[in-house]
């Protein structure tokens, strides 16, 4: 898969304090990439300097295999964590004015927002000025500002922060038709659970340093560790009640595997827990021996959540 | 459209259509003429006070001496002794009692003026004239001096003033120029102080709007301030426009519907000469005269670059000010480097130009760009040369491009410092970032 962003060690300080350490990622064609990392690891300064707004004091940003130049504004539209708009300007013109300044003409700007704002269903929204807005329909055009002008990269700075759920949903499905249109997106964000969802590609800045990137299920098959949740129903014996049936089995296995208590949602009373198998463990093993103690309910592979490996990797570099 | 041009017309939309603007604009010419009918009328009121001083003349001298004029009438009561004056005047309500003791040396230091109120520079002046100019030729007479013989022999000398070529120039040409030149400084400076503020708040706008970052990341810092500087200007120049033509109809129709003169609020502030121009017609003729000899065309190209550059200079200072900061309350630290060398201009202008146009430290300042504008405003009326002009204008266009480009450096700089108040120390850091 070809790229259409690369940047190329890029390193900026700001006096002595270096906010980017020779950064390099690529962001697939196509591909919705999430930028990870701390509060102050330095994300929105390698947004930044993508967006041309400040220069890298070394490395280079290629877009579409070319080094970046001012031409390629017209290219991206970005979504700044710092959200504004001018207040006492209406609307519509604000709109039109700024798709213009990203080089559309005049009636191009006009075929646009027409149809954004039919979709968007915001059309009597036109000529009030953002200060009669709410936050959240505010927030709606600078969704439109930032992809009217058609850009092959769009990027969003956490860009659910301020929206409504049914918001933050509609905006989520919009953002997923562009990337079916053929859009690159960026997100950078430190919500977990909206990077499990939406990205493919991923990496993660701490500390003005790159720790890790690349397709997000890679990065899970590297970090799971043959850990499995399993559930077994255990009966009572001839010899001992249910109960202690289930302790025994539990400390007999806690000698075997390395067991820690599990948390998964079942009906019946089964012993529930996570075996950690280390590198060598055959999991099929596992499951005979369980079948030994009764009934398997549950057995799953743990797959490590972006959460999980984003505090782990945190805390490995600290 | 190119970015600037787009940047130019949403500025200057942005301002036109703003509300506190068109208020101003509309509202300040009405304000300004009401002052001046105001002025003009009570100054009127003044002059149509009738005013009695009576007169106890002990010494018998000035029996001819005081002449009523105007509004002012003497009312002499020597007779009735200086005790019987006083009460009349009091019962009468005069407005003053001038008494002249009699006094054999001629000594007249104790003449008196009784009132219920100190009276006015003017009075006090005219009373010790008229009593210094008799006693005077009282002296000349008892000298044996004929006065008819004083009067003839006196003299109006009018120095006749040419230049190596043949031109003539006199006094009155050098009133002019200096006219011309400090009405056009005083004018550059007011516009640069009115409209300088509204750029440097149109800079800040984009950051207390939060909208900075969506801006920068599609048009370059520069053309942004340029934009900026440029769309302001022609805002200004638009309410500088209506305050002058509206100015100039409601100063008419009002003089026309109250007959009040409005010329009468400014002759106070007026000079000698300048009254001896409107009163005398000879002189009036002289004036137009000299405007006509003047450097027309170098004037005309002089202002028109001096005021735009000067202007442009000072409001891209603004502009880079309004980068540096997140809201106004933060600027006034930084007003300093803007009105010192305004003022220090102004007081060159005034003082060292009219002095001596060409002298060293006249000619320095108008070659220094912060000062330039308005010193060589003040210069050009007395022809200056041509290298002194090309440098001095090399130099304010070269400065002007400089501290636009500084401003959209620190601009730039400065999104990254949201909430940092920025000091000298800091914003000179930036310029390495």
């Amino acid at each position: 898969m070809n790229s259409l962003l690369v940047t190329d060690a890029v390193s900026k300080n700001f006096g002595d304090f270096t906010a980017l350490n020779g950064v390099s990622i690529e962001v697939p064609q196509g591909s919705i990439f999430g930028l990870l990392g701390p509060n102050g690891a330095g994300k929105t300064t390698l947004i930044r300097i993508i967006n041309q707004i400040t220069m890298p004091d070394s490395g280079r940003v290629l877009l579409d295999g070319l080094p970046l130049e001012q031409h390629h504004i017209a290219d991206i539209g970005y979504m700044p964590e710092e959200r504004g708009l001018y207040k006492s300007m209406k609307v519509g013109e604000q709109v039109l004015y700024l798709a213009r300044l990203k080089g559309l003409s005049k009636q191009e700007a006009q075929e646009r927002a027409k149809y954004w704002f039919d979709k968007l269903d915001i059309g009597e929204w036109w000529g009030k000025k953002i200060q009669e807005l709410s936050k959240g329909q505010a927030q709606k055009i600078q969704f439109v500002v930032t992809v009217m002008h058609n850009p092959k990269l769009l990027i969003f700075d956490e860009p659910f922060s301020g929206f409504d759920p049914i918001n933050a949903n509609l905006i989520k499905d919009e953002i997923l038709q562009l990337r079916e249109e053929g859009a690159t997106v960026i997100f950078s964000t430190h919500r977990m659970e909206s990077v499990e969802e939406l990205c493919d590609h991923i990496a993660l800045i701490h500390k003005s340093n790159k720790v890790l990137d690349g397709e997000i299920n890679t990065i899970k098959r590297a970090y799971k560790n043959n850990t499995f949740d399993i559930g077994v129903d255990i009966g009572a014996t001839a010899s001992l009640p249910a109960e202690q049936a289930s302790a025994k089995a539990e400390s007999d296995l806690s000698k075997k595997f390395e067991c820690t208590p599990a948390n998964f949602k079942s009906l019946g009373n089964e012993l529930k827990l996570r075996i950690k198998l280390g590198d060598d463990g055959v999991p099929n093993a596992l499951l005979s021996e369980l079948q030994n103690y009764g009934q398997v309910t549950h057995f799953t592979e743990v797959i490590p959540s972006v959460n999980d490996i984003f505090i782990q990797t945190v805390n490995e570099n600290l | 459209m190119s970015v600037l041009s787009l940047i130019i017309r949403r500025e200057y939309i942005a301002r036109v259509r703003n509300k506190s603007f068109l208020i101003m604009t509309f509202l300040s010419p009405i304000i300004l003429v009401g002052m001046i009918m105001l002025i003009s009328y009570l100054t009127q009121l003044n002059k149509h006070e009738k005013r009695t001083i009576v007169v106890v003349d002990e010494s018998g001298l000035f029996d001819n001496t005081f002449l009523n004029t105007d509004d002012t009438t003497y009312l002499m009561l020597t007779e009735q002794g200086l005790e019987t004056a006083k009460e009349v005047a009091e019962n009468e309500d005069y407005y003053g009692l001038i008494h002249i003791p009699k006094n054999e040396s001629g000594n007249l230091n104790s003449v008196t003026f009784y009132g219920n109120e100190t009276p006015s520079f003017g009075l006090v002046e005219r009373i010790e004239k008229q009593v210094e100019k008799k006693l005077e030729d009282l002296n000349l007479l008892s000298q044996g001096v004929d006065l008819a013989v004083l009067e003839t022999s006196k003299t109006d000398i009018n120095l006749n003033i040419e230049n190596f070529s043949g031109e003539k120039s006199s006094k009155m040409s050098n009133w002019i120029k200096a006219g011309f030149g400090g009405a056009a400084g005083y004018l550059l400076m007011m516009f640069i102080i009115i409209y300088g503020n509204m750029v440097m708040r149109s800079v800040i706008e984009e950051k207390t709007n939060r909208i900075i970052e969506v801006i920068i990341s599609s048009v370059k810092p520069f053309q942004l301030m340029m934009g900026k500087i440029l769309g302001t200007t022609l805002a200004g120049i638009t309410q500088f426009a209506i305050w002058v033509i509206l100015g100039t109809i409601l100063l008419t129709v009002a003089s026309l519907v109250f007959g009040i003169d409005p010329s009468a609020a400014s002759s106070g502030g007026m000079s000698e000469e300048a009254q001896a121009i409107a009163n005398d017609p000879d002189m009036a003729a002289q004036f137009i005269a000299e405007v006509g000899k003047l450097p027309l065309m170098q004037l005309v190209f002089g202002f028109l670059i001096y005021f735009i550059g000067g202007y442009f200079l000072y409001s891209s200072i603004y502009a880079a000010i309004g980068a540096a900061v997140d809201n106004e309350t933060d600027t006034q630290q930084f007003m300093l480097p803007i009105i010192m060398p305004l003022m220090l201009a102004i007081y060159v202008g005034f003082f060292a130009v009219i002095d001596n146009p060409h002298g060293t430290v006249a000619t320095i300042f108008s070659i220094i760009p912060l000062t330039s504008p308005i010193v060589m405003l003040m210069r050009i009326p007395f022809e200056v040369p041509v290298w002194q002009l090309v440098l001095s204008i090399s130099l304010l266009i070269a400065s002007f491009v400089f501290t636009v480009w500084f401003g959209a450096k620190i601009y730039r700089v400065g999104i990254l410092m949201y909430g940092k108040k920025p000091t000298y120390r800091e914003i000179f850091k930036w310029l390495k970032y």
